[in-house]
């Protein structure tokens, strides 16, 4: 099989946190943050999966059944679990925000000056 | 150029490109389905390194659960072109100044690694479901218990935080 | 015995806790009881030490209690050191501490309740410092107890501070004591660094391995500090203006033990003294240039204390003399006798002061023989026995006295014989003004005159006896072989001076006579003038006025240290205080202000404007971390 350098990797990953980070400074819209910020954590994965088959193949030249990188596809999912949940809250406070002022904005979100 | 490779850089640019139209829609619903697309490019990156059972989890949780949570919220508040927001000017500048910023710092970091020997393929078999389920329920079956008392939690926080409260009030300060 | 010896300065301790604690609760007969009982206890104790010392077959004693201070190579152990010095210092503390405690429950008795018992508290207080002073095994106990006296003083001459100019005279007793204390605790810092111990045993038995030079500096360093204390020229002043302080408390403490601390600590360091010739000169120099200059300052005053005072002044210089020129044995000696007798006249002037309600100008008194019979009568035995008639103390001790310096140096001789003179003369002025002539003060006083209750006669009959018989131990050879029991008593602590060419015997007598007919003559002078026919002139001129100020020497600190420190003290409260720390302060203050003012534009509530910054910095981070090569 082709071997891809890791760097295409971290720079694809880098290139996706960049895209969540402008995402979450130019939109107002809460929801659109969040999904700005599931780009970021989706960022990270990629670059987990990418180190973790590095390492396994830089052990696999001398032991074929060696299980070195299991722990870092183990974090990804853990990471999934933890963000499934994050945004299970999440979307319930976004809703009842908009229950109470009747809009999304973060702009109207200012109350931590207080 | 192999197959493989192809798709490596379909993939990449297919991810990227979706992300950028995240940002960039009006539309709060395109933007939710450019999310899908970036998460299905990113399960395909998944599968060429043969971590094939977090491509699948990525599609159910992320591209089937989460996103489709993503809908229904958007729906539930009827939002479209009009209602959305828009950023000043100047904040729009700023941020993509820092964005700018941001990728050029990394990427001039990490630029001198170009050469290394680091390499990444589809060999071993570590993503298979079998490998992976041995070592979560040998080694890591505390965490992925406790996983599940946090969804339980969240579950229980997200029912809370939705209900309506019986002669509740909009809060105005 | 050595079990019990802890007890001698805890006693006043505790009497000093419970009349200072209870001060509001304990009735004023209960106060005095407690006060005087403490000390009685102390005094007894002190005998049966003294018997313990005295014993054949007993060698000096340190008691170790506890560590003070251990730190490095550096112990400074609390313990006492009970030899001949200290047990003849606790017996001079105790016993005329013991009788100033009787006479002062009579004479304070005017004081309200818990003024009185802040006396007592005080007292007590203070005879568990000076106890500690002369008991401690080292000098850092030393300077505890040092400054625990000092602490006393300024609070008794404080006692009613109702009145400012009390205040102001505790204060300068204070000031001046910390210029002599300095000099002392820089000699302890010496000693340190030079012996590694404060220890009296250590450091004199290293003392000879030391250079001259070192020595000297050490020695002069502690003279400074018994300057302080004891004083001496130039630090002298505080002495007559603690005479604010009650009376008694000036027979205590500024005239009987606190003002004896420096001769003490000069004795104790006899070892280093003899080491250091050079300081042994300055020590016999201040001495009789202070002995001098204060009797005649005393020629003049008219205060029954101030005269008092002044002749205090000038006995110290006296005993200071006599440690300079290595006659360590006759200084302690005139310190147990002066102790003696000018306690006796403190009191005996005490005495005459109840009388006269507060009355203390002598020219306003005279003829108080008649009605004040014991208070007259031991008071002249006190005048006799500080002028050095036989066989009352003062004689012997001063005697000696006058014998070292004549063997030392003439100079010195005729100095203190000058000075004994004057003694004579300003004493027996102040007895016939007080006692003899017409009294010249308002029938209102003179009717009202009285004998003082018994709690105040008994102290003086008793120093009086005491100030007669009190000389008996130290006989000089020259009268009886082998009868200076003092001498042989501290024979183990301090070295008999060493090669002394004794002077004929002839010459002795000679001397002795033609000295004692020049202080009879001294004292008909003083009959003939201040006798039956005195009359008050207020024309001061000349030499007297200048006496009769005091030399001017207040008037002269004031000018060359006062009031320039005033001066810079007000250039830096105006200036550096006023604009510079104020400017500091302020400054600060205000820069706070403002850079607050500007970031909490920072602090807008955008949750966009709060991820920029929060992108911002993480770059600034990035940058730092990966690129800044410093």
């Amino acid at each position: 099989m082709q071997v891809m350098p890791i760097n295409y990797y971290i720079f694809l990953s880098v290139a996706l946190f960049t895209i969540g980070i402008v995402g979450v400074l130019t939109r107002r819209n809460a929801i659109i943050i969040f999904m700005c910020i599931e780009l970021m954590l989706n960022a990270v994965n990629v670059l987990l999966v990418a180190f973790s088959k590095m390492h396994h193949l830089n052990a696999f030249a001398a032991d074929q059944l060696t299980t070195v990188g299991t722990e870092a596809q183990l974090f990804v999912f853990f990471i999934m679990v933890v963000a499934a949940a994050e945004v299970t809250v999440g979307l319930a406070i976004i809703v009842m925000l908009y229950r109470n002022i009747h809009s999304v904005d973060i702009n109207f979100l200012n109350r931590l000056k207080h | 150029m192999p197959l493989s490779e192809i798709l490596f850089w379909f993939l990449t640019a297919l991810a990227l490109f979706s992300a950028l139209m995240v940002v960039f829609s009006d539309n709060p619903i395109h933007s939710v389905l450019w999310l899908i697309m970036v998460f299905f490019a990113i399960s395909g990156h998944y599968i060429l390194m043969n971590a094939q059972f977090l491509a699948i989890v990525n599609l159910i949780v992320y591209a089937g659960a989460i996103m489709v949570l993503f809908l229904f919220v958007i729906m539930l508040m009827n939002m479209n072109t009009d209602a959305e927001p828009q950023k000043s000017q100047w904040m729009r500048i700023a941020a993509a100044v820092s964005g700018g910023a941001l990728l050029l710092i990394l990427v001039a970091a990490l630029k001198d690694n170009a050469g290394a020997v680091s390499r990444t393929s589809g060999e071993g078999s570590i993503g298979l479901i079998r490998n992976l389920g041995k070592v979560l329920f040998t080694d890591y079956v505390l965490p992925f218990e406790i996983s599940s008392v946090l969804f339980l939690s969240a579950m229980v926080g997200a029912v809370v935080l939705g209900k309506r409260e019986k002669n509740s009030k909009p809060v105005n300060h | 015995m050595n079990k019990f010896v802890f007890l001698i300065p805890l006693l006043p301790l505790l009497g000093f806790l419970i009349n200072g604690l209870g001060r509001n609760y304990l009735g004023k007969s209960l106060v005095s009881i407690i006060g005087s009982g403490v000390l009685l206890a102390s005094f007894a104790l002190s005998v049966a030490a003294f018997n313990w010392v005295n014993a054949p077959g007993f060698k000096p004693e340190v008691i170790f209690y506890f560590d003070f201070i251990h730190t490095g190579g550096l112990r400074i152990p609390i313990s006492f050191l009970i030899d001949q010095l200290s047990v003849l210092f606790l017996l001079i503390i105790t016993g005329v501490g013991s009788l100033i405690h009787i006479y002062s429950a009579a004479y304070m008795h005017e004081e309200a309740a818990p003024h009185f018992a802040r006396y007592f508290a005080y007292l007590n207080l203070f005879v568990f410092s000076m106890l500690l002073l002369v008991m401690g095994a080292n000098f850092v106990v030393m300077f505890v107890g040092w400054e625990g006296v000092g602490l006393c003083s300024y609070l008794l001459i404080g006692y009613w501070f109702g009145n400012n100019e009390y205040n102001k005279a505790a204060k300068k007793a204070f000031v001046m004591n910390r210029i002599g204390d300095l000099g002392f605790l820089l000699a302890i810092f010496w000693m340190i660094g030079q012996f590694g111990s404060i220890s009296y045993m250590e450091v004199f038995a290293k003392a000879p391995t030391a250079s001259v030079a070192v020595i000297t500096g050490i020695t002069m360093l502690l003279f400074v500090g018994a300057m302080g204390k004891s004083a001496q020229i130039p630090l002298y002043t505080w002495l007559p203006d603690a005479m604010a302080g009650p009376t008694p408390v000036s027979a205590l403490i500024h005239a009987a033990t606190m003002v004896t601390a420096g001769i003490y600590m000069i004795a104790r360091s006899n070892v280093l003294y003899t080491l250091a010739p050079a300081s042994q000169d300055l020590v016999a120099i201040i001495g009789s240039a202070t002995a001098l200059f204060a009797a005649t300052i005393a020629l003049k005053q008219n205060d029954i204390k101030k005269v008092l005072a002044y002749s205090t002044v000038s006995q110290l210089g006296l005993m200071f003399l006599a440690l300079g020129v290595g006659a360590y044995t006759s200084g302690v000696f005139h310190v147990m006798t002066h102790a003696f007798f000018k306690a006796l006249l403190f009191l005996g002037a005490g005495s005459v002061i109840h009388a006269m309600h507060h009355e203390q100008d002598i020219l306003k008194m005279g003829g108080l023989k008649s009605k004040l019979p014991i208070t007259h009568l031991t008071f002249l035995i006190g005048c006799l026995a500080i002028v050095g008639i036989p066989p009352f103390a003062g004689f012997f001790s001063k005697d000696e006295i006058l014998i070292a310096a004549l063997q030392k140096n003439p100079v010195y001789y005729v100095l203190a014989v000058a000075t004994s003179l004057m003694t004579t003369f300003y004493m027996f002025r102040l007895y016939f003004l007080t006692f003899g002539g017409n009294f010249r003060g308002t029938d209102h006083q003179w009717s009202h005159l009285h004998e003082s209750p018994f709690a105040m006669t008994f102290p003086l009959i008793a120093l009086a006896v005491l100030s007669v018989v009190g000389g008996w131990i130290g006989i000089p050879t020259l009268f009886m072989e082998d009868a200076h029991r003092l001498s042989n008593f501290l024979q183990p602590v301090i070295a008999p001076p060493s090669e002394v060419h004794h002077l004929e015997h002839s010459v002795e007598w000679m001397l002795l006579g033609a000295v004692l007919t020049l202080v009879l003559v001294a004292i008909l002078l003083a009959a003939r003038r201040y006798g039956k026919n005195f009359k008050v002139e207020n024309t001061e001129t000349g030499l007297s006025k200048l006496l009769a100020n005091k030399w001017y020497v207040d008037e002269l600190y004031d000018a060359i240290v006062v009031r320039p420190l005033d001066a810079l003290g007000a250039f830096l409260g105006r200036v550096i205080d006023n604009r510079v720390v104020d400017g500091v302060v302020n400054g600060v203050g205000k820069a706070v202000q403002f850079g607050g003012r500007q970031l909490r534009l920072l602090q807008s509530g955008q949750v966009g404007s709060y991820v920029l910054l929060m992108v911002a910095s993480l770059i600034a981070f990035l940058i730092l971390q990966l690129f800044w090569k410093p």
